[in-house]
């Protein structure tokens, strides 16, 4: 996790509660809690770094999504499984072997079967390592749950990311070229009446102002504020 | 001589591993809200990725890249280790950073209590394994490697500590509730990278 210990929800978010009666309702609510409520990205201020890179068009974005979300469920899974074992004090060691060596299947899947997409992405399959989202969770929840548990949660987390994600490259490649997923969605007619491609969309500013807007949206809505 | 300048200069300001590439986010977003910290932090990032990228050039040079360990004996020649690269360079760079942590604690406990919080933190900024994956590649050469290392540290001290200082004035600015934190930072650091893009014209 490359933040300190300030965001509150990370800490509260893996309260145990009575994990008897409650089951499926506890079990809907790690999953779905994470899609709104207590989104990684919004919110918790998670896995910025990769929302931002590869959210120019929807294919990286879709690839990456997945990529995070096996890497985090099956991170989340092995972590918990261990978790009695490992000794406090290198913990953080642990997690980064586990982590690193699921990153580098998926790298090495990318390359071998979708070599384009992996050239697109460029750094940032590599960069999974350090996504926080993959950290925070592990820290913060697989570390202190079951296997079940973590495995819902790391879906949860991973598809409010996913979630994210997709809306942010689908503005982006909408705006900055008028397609999506490669398929032309603005009709030529409006380019001959004076329609231009938001330039700035494709460029990293674009980035940076569509998440702010995002982000503004979310905690309206949600009514979530931080003190200034 | 000039390469390497032209090299410096474009990993400070033209390709700044933060406004440009997108390096290092969370530690920008969550350690800005203070001039001081971001200064601190921004020093030992610096530090860190000076030292990182050329030693993981080194390694991935005589270890990882196929061919690489020719050098122990003829039937090593055709060993490509080079998906190890990550875990590899993790590796290094936890390890640097604790030597670093120790070495400062000994020589210089002044700056170790300045630093001290952050040092362990930027194992897990994103900025200093992507400077060793940029390295990578972009196929720089040693010397290259060390220049990049020192511009891309310096570039993101440079986007931290400007954020830092803008986050110190509108501390008391009236910001509609949801856009307050992150929002507004986010919206801040666009206009920043937008700022950053004016020096994109500069060829040397």
């Amino acid at each position: 996790m490359s933040q300190p210990a300030t965001t509150t929800p990370v800490e509260e978010a893996p309260k145990p509660k009575a994990p008897v009666v409650t089951f499926t309702k506890k079990e809907r609510k790690i999953l779905t809690d994470p899609l709104w409520d207590n989104n990684p990205i919004t919110l918790q201020i998670l896995g910025i770094c990769s929302a931002l890179a590869v959210t120019v068009q929807m294919n990286t974005a879709l690839v990456m999504s997945l990529g995070v979300i096996f890497v985090v469920s099956l991170s989340n899974v092995l972590i918990s499984m261990i978790r009695n074992y490992i000794p406090d004090s290198i913990r953080i060691i642990v997690y980064m072997a586990v982590i690193a060596s699921l990153v580098i299947v998926v790298d090495q899947f990318l390359q071998a079967y979708l070599f384009e997409l992996s050239l697109a992405l460029s750094v940032f399959v590599g960069l999974i390592i350090t996504n926080c989202i993959v950290m925070g969770r592990a820290e913060a929840f697989a570390s202190k749950n079951p296997v079940w548990p973590s495995f819902l949660d790391g879906i949860g987390n991973t598809l409010g990311y996913s979630v994210v994600l997709l809306i942010v490259a689908s503005v982006r490649e909408i705006l900055g070229k008028g397609t999506w997923f490669g398929i032309h969605l603005i009709p030529d007619r409006l380019y001959d009446l004076g329609y231009m491609n938001n330039g700035l969309m494709v460029l990293s500013p674009g980035a940076f102002l569509i998440v702010g807007l995002l982000v503004w949206s979310q905690r309206s809505i949600s009514g979530y504020a931080e003190e200034a | 001589m000039e390469h390497y300048l032209s090299l410096l200069i474009k990993s400070i300001f033209v390709e700044n591993i933060l406004l440009v590439s997108f390096l290092g986010m969370c530690s920008f977003l969550a350690c800005s809200k203070k001039l001081e910290t971001a200064l601190g932090l921004g020093i030992a990032v610096t530090f860190v990725q000076t030292l990182t990228v050329p030693t993981n050039w080194l390694i991935r040079e005589y270890m990882l890249k196929k061919g690489a360990l020719a050098w122990v004996g003829p039937s090593f020649a055709e060993l490509d280790l080079s998906f190890l690269n990550l875990i590899t360079f993790i590796a290094v760079i936890a390890a640097l950073v604790q030597v670093v942590e120790m070495i400062i604690d000994r020589f210089s406990p002044a700056l170790y209590a300045a630093l001290g919080v952050f040092l362990p933190l930027i194992t897990v900024n994103c900025a200093i394994l992507g400077g060793s994956l940029f390295m990578v590649e972009r196929k720089l050469n040693f010397p290259e490697s060390i220049t990049y290392g020192v511009g891309s540290g310096l570039g993101w001290f440079l986007a931290i500590v400007a954020l830092a200082s803008i986050r110190e004035k509108i501390r008391y600015s009236n910001i509609p509730p949801g856009l307050r934190g992150l929002g507004i930072t986010f919206i801040i650091t666009g206009l920043m990278s937008m700022a950053f893009m004016s020096f994109s014209g500069i060829k040397l």
